[in-house]
C-alpha cells in the first residue's frame, strides 16, 4: 500500500496525463468524480429517454406504440437505470469531488480502488442494456424483482441482470469503503467530526448504509441465480421455499437504499441554502443527529412495503409506527432548512432555486410517504399509481434536483467558469414546472384506482394521464438544456472568483477556481 | 498509508462478507421466526399431546381448499369442502387425488392457513404435507390430515380455512428437496 502513495507522491508537481489514458489510468479524485459525474449523465439521459417511451404509450388508452412486452422492460430497465447508474453513481462522483477539498485531503483513502470502482459500472450498465437485444428480451418484471416472477417466470436476460447487479454492488461497495477510510483517516489537523461540512457528513452515514446493505442485495441475487440455474428452492414454494422471503430480503436492502438516494441529498441542500442565505445554517449538530437517526430506522422499516402480502397486524402496527417516526427527524430537517432561511439576505440564483424547490416538493413527497404508512390507508394505495407518485416526488424534485443544484453550485470550482445564469433559471423552472405537471397528477390517479405497471388503462383516467405525459415530455426535453448549459460552461464562460458565492464557506472555496489537479498536498490550517 | 486508515480499511473489508453471510442467515432466520410465531399461515407437524385434548370445546367450521399449481395436472379436491369440528378434538379429514397422466409423476402440497393468527392453534398430527407423493399412471389416493384445533383459539375466529397448493416435483433433484423436507420439519 505505501508504495501506491509513493508514487502518486511522485506526481504531484505533473498536471493530468494527455490523452485517453488519463481517464483510463487516473487515480486522482477530480477526474474520477468527473467521470462518475459524466457517466450518471448518461444513464440519466438513456433513462430518461425509456421514461419517454413509458410516457408516450400511456399518453392515450388504448395500446399505441409499444407491445405490453416490450412496456415492462422499459419500466424494470427505466427503476435500474436511473437508481443504480443515475442516482447513486451522481452522488458518488459528487462525493469524489468534494470529501476530499471539504476536509483538507489530497485524494481520496485509497485511489486505485476508486479506479476499479468507476471502471466497472460501464461495463455493468453494457450487459444490463445489451438484454434488450437478447433472446427473450431484458428483463421485465420491475426493478424489484421479485421472485419467482423473476426466476421461475423470468426471461433468459435475467442471468445477465443479476450479473450486473453484483458489478453494480461490487462498485458500490468499494465507492464507500473509499469515502469511509477517508472521511476517518484523512481529515486536516482541525476538522473534528462535529465541524465537518454536512455534505462530508451525509456521505459517510450513506457509506456506512450503502456497506451494510449491498451485499444483502448481492445474496439476493445469489439466491436467484441458484434458484434458477442450480435447482434451490429459496423462492420456490414446491420445493420448500417462501416468495415472501424474497420481499423481506429485498427490502431489507431496499428500504436503505432510498435513504442511500437521499441523505447526500440533505448534505447538498444544507450547504447551498446557507450561502445563499448568508447565515449560519440554523441547528448543525441536530442536523447531524436526525440524519443518524433516519439511517438507523431505515433498518427496522422495511415491511412497509408489503402491508398487503399478509403480515400479522401486530408487525402492521410496529411497520406503520417505526415509518412514521421517520417523520420525526426529517421534520427537523425541513425545520432547519427553513430556519437557516428565515431572516436571511435571500437571494436567488439557480442553484438555490433548486434548493428551495426540493424542501418544498420533497416535503410533498414525504407526505404522501406518511399517507401510505398509515396500514389502512395503503390497502387502497399499494401499488397504484399514488406509490409511483410518491416515490418519483421524493426522487426527481429530490434527489435529482438536489444534484442538478450541486452542479450549477458547484460548477465554478470545477471548470473555473460561470454558468449562464439566465439559461440555468430557464432550466430550473422548465424542469419545476415539467415536473410538478407530471407526478402531481399521478396523486389523483393513484387515488381514483389506477394500478401501476400496466401498459394501458381504464378511460376514466385518460385526461390526467395525457396531463401527465405532457408533462413528462417537457421535463424530459429540458434536460437537453442542462446537457447544453453544463457543456457550454466547460467550454468557457465569465471567470469565476476563488470563493464564486459571496455566502459560501469552507475549505473547497479556498482554492483556486478551477481547483488545481493536486489540492491541499499539505494540510490546510483549520480553526 | 497510515496505520489507522488500515485498520478502518480491514474492519470495513470484513464487513462486507458478514453482511452477505446475513442476507443468506435471514433465509433460516426467517423460517425460525416463522415457526416460533406461528405467523405466515404455516403449520409444523407437532407431536402428540394429551395436553390439548379437552371436553369444554365450541363448534367451529373448518374449510378445506384446493388448488394447483400452474402446469399440475392432476385431479387435488377435499373430500368434504367444510367439517364442523370441536376444539380440542383430533379429526380426521381426506383429499382426493388422482394422476391423470400417462407417466409417473411426484408431488408435494404445500399448506396455508387462513387467519393468519389461526395458524398457531392447528396442530397436525399427520398430514400428507409432510412428504412426497407418488403416483403411478392413472394412481389415485385418498390422503389424510389428522389435526386438532386448540381450545385457546380466538373466540372471534368461527371459520378456519386450510389451504393446500400442489406441486409438481417429478423433475426436482431428489437431494435438494430431501434437504428442503428435513428443514421443513
Amino acid at each position: 500500500m505505501s508504495a501506491v502513495i509513493e508514487n502518486h507522491h511522485d506526481d504531484h508537481h505533473h498536471g493530468p496525463a494527455k490523452g485517453i489514458t488519463r481517464w483510463l489510468y487516473t487515480t486522482n479524485h477530480k477526474d474520477i468524480g468527473t467521470l462518475y459525474l459524466w457517466f450518471s449523465f448518461a444513464m440519466f439521459l438513456i433513462g430518461g429517454a425509456m421514461a419517454m417511451v413509458i410516457r408516450a404509450e400511456l399518453f392515450q388508452p388504448g395500446m399505441q406504440i409499444v407491445e405490453p412486452e416490450f412496456y415492462n422492460q422499459m419500466i424494470t430497465l427505466h427503476g435500474l437505470i436511473m437508481i443504480f447508474g443515475g442516482v447513486m453513481p451522481a452522488f458518488v462522483g459528487l462525493a469524489n469531488w468534494l470529501v476530499p477539498m471539504m476536509i483538507g485531503a489530497p485524494d481520496m483513502a485509497l485511489p486505485r480502488m476508486n479506479n476499479l470502482s468507476f471502471w466497472i459500472l460501464p461495463f455493468a450498465f453494457f450487459i444490463l442494456l445489451s438484454s434488450l437485444f437478447m433472446e427473450g428480451g431484458a428483463p421485465n418484471f420491475g426493478w424489484t424483482f421479485y421472485a419467482p416472477l423473476s426466476t421461475t417466470y423470468a426471461p433468459p436476460s435475467v442471468t445477465f441482470f443479476i450479473f450486473s447487479v453484483h458489478i453494480m454492488g461490487a462498485s458500490s461497495i468499494m465507492g464507500s469503503i473509499n469515502v469511509v477510510v477517508t472521511i476517518m483517516n484523512m481529515r486536516a489537523p482541525g476538522v473534528d467530526l462535529m465541524k465537518m461540512p454536512l455534505f462530508v457528513w451525509s456521505w459517510l452515514i450513506t457509506a456506512y448504509l450503502l456497506i451494510a446493505v449491498m451485499p444483502v442485495l448481492a445474496g439476493a441475487v445469489t439466491m436467484m441465480l441458484m434458484d434458477i440455474h442450480f435447482g434451490t428452492s429459496f423462492f420456490n414454494a414446491a420445493g420448500g421455499g417462501d416468495p415472501v422471503l424474497f420481499q423481506h430480503i429485498f427490502w431489507f436492502f431496499g428500504h436503505p437504499e432510498v435513504y442511500i438516494m437521499i441523505l447526500p441529498a440533505f448534505g447538498i441542500v444544507s450547504h447551498i441554502i446557507e450561502t445563499f442565505s448568508r447565515k449560519q445554517l440554523f441547528g448543525y449538530s441536530s442536523m447531524v443527529w436526525a440524519m443518524l437517526s433516519i439511517a438507523i430506522l431505515s433498518f427496522v422499516v422495511w415491511a412497509h412495503h408489503m402491508f398487503t402480502v399478509g403480515l400479522p397486524l401486530a408487525a402492521e402496527i410496529f411497520f406503520m409506527w417505526a415509518t412514521m417516526l421517520i417523520a420525526v427527524p426529517t421534520g427537523v430537517k425541513v425545520f432547519n432548512w427553513v430556519a437557516t432561511m428565515f431572516r436571511g439576505s435571500l437571494t436567488f440564483e439557480t442553484p438555490m432555486l433548486f434548493a428551495i424547490s426540493f424542501v418544498v416538493l420533497f416535503t410533498i413527497g414525504g407526505l404522501s410517504g406518511l399517507m401510505l404508512a398509515i396500514v389502512p390507508a395503503d390497502f387502497q394505495y399499494h401499488d397504484t399509481y399514488f406509490v409511483v407518485a410518491h416515490f418519483h416526488y421524493v426522487l426527481v424534485p429530490g434527489a435529482i434536483f438536489s444534484i442538478m443544484a450541486a452542479v450549477y453550485y458547484w460548477i465554478p470550482k470545477w471548470c473555473g467558469n460561470m454558468y449562464d445564469e439566465r439559461l440555468g433559471k430557464l432550466h430550473f423552472w422548465l424542469s419545476f414546472i415539467g415536473v410538478n405537471v407530471t407526478f402531481f397528477p399521478q396523486h389523483f390517479i393513484g387515488l381514483a384506482g389506477m394500478p401501476r405497471r400496466y401498459p394501458d388503462y381504464s378511460l376514466i383516467f385518460a385526461d390526467w394521464n395525457m396531463v401527465s405525459s405532457v408533462g413528462a415530455f417537457l421535463f424530459g426535453f429540458s434536460q437537453l438544456l442542462f446537457l447544453f448549459i453544463v457543456i457550454k460552461t466547460v467550454m468557457g464562460g465569465k471567470k469565476a472568483t476563488d470563493q464564486v458565492w459571496d455566502g459560501a464557506k469552507g475549505l473547497e472555496w479556498t482554492v483556486a477556481s478551477p481547483a488545481p489537479y493536486h489540492t491541499f498536498s499539505t494540510p490546510p490550517k483549520v480553526d | 498509508m497510515k496505520k489507522d486508515a488500515k485498520k478502518t480499511l480491514i474492519k470495513l473489508v470484513v464487513a462486507v462478507p458478514l453482511m452477505f453471510a446475513f442476507g443468506f442467515a435471514l433465509v433460516p432466520l426467517y423460517d425460525v421466526f416463522c415457526e416460533v410465531t406461528g405467523i405466515n399461515g404455516k403449520v409444523f407437524q407437532s407431536e402428540h399431546s394429551e395436553d390439548l385434548i379437552t371436553d369444554d370445546g365450541r363448534t367451529i367450521a373448518i374449510q378445506f381448499i384446493s388448488t394447483n399449481n400452474e402446469n399440475m395436472p392432476w385431479t387435488f379436491k377435499p373430500s368434504e369442502q367444510v367439517m364442523k369440528i370441536e376444539t380440542g378434538k383430533y379429526h380426521g379429514a381426506t383429499f382426493y387425488v388422482k394422476n391423470t397422466t400417462n407417466r409417473k409423476m411426484t408431488a408435494q402440497a404445500v399448506p396455508s392457513v387462513a387467519p393468519s393468527n389461526a395458524a398457531a392453534h392447528l396442530k397436525k398430527l399427520e398430514c400428507f404435507c409432510f412428504e412426497q407423493q407418488e403416483l403411478m399412471p392413472g394412481e389415485e389416493a385418498l390422503l389424510p390430515v389428522k389435526l386438532l384445533v386448540s381450545n385457546e383459539l380466538p373466540s372471534n375466529i368461527k371459520n378456519i380455512i386450510l389451504s393446500y397448493t400442489i406441486f409438481d416435483i417429478t423433475d426436482y433433484d431428489d437431494e435438494v428437496l430431501a434437504h428442503h423436507q428435513i428443514e421443513a420439519e
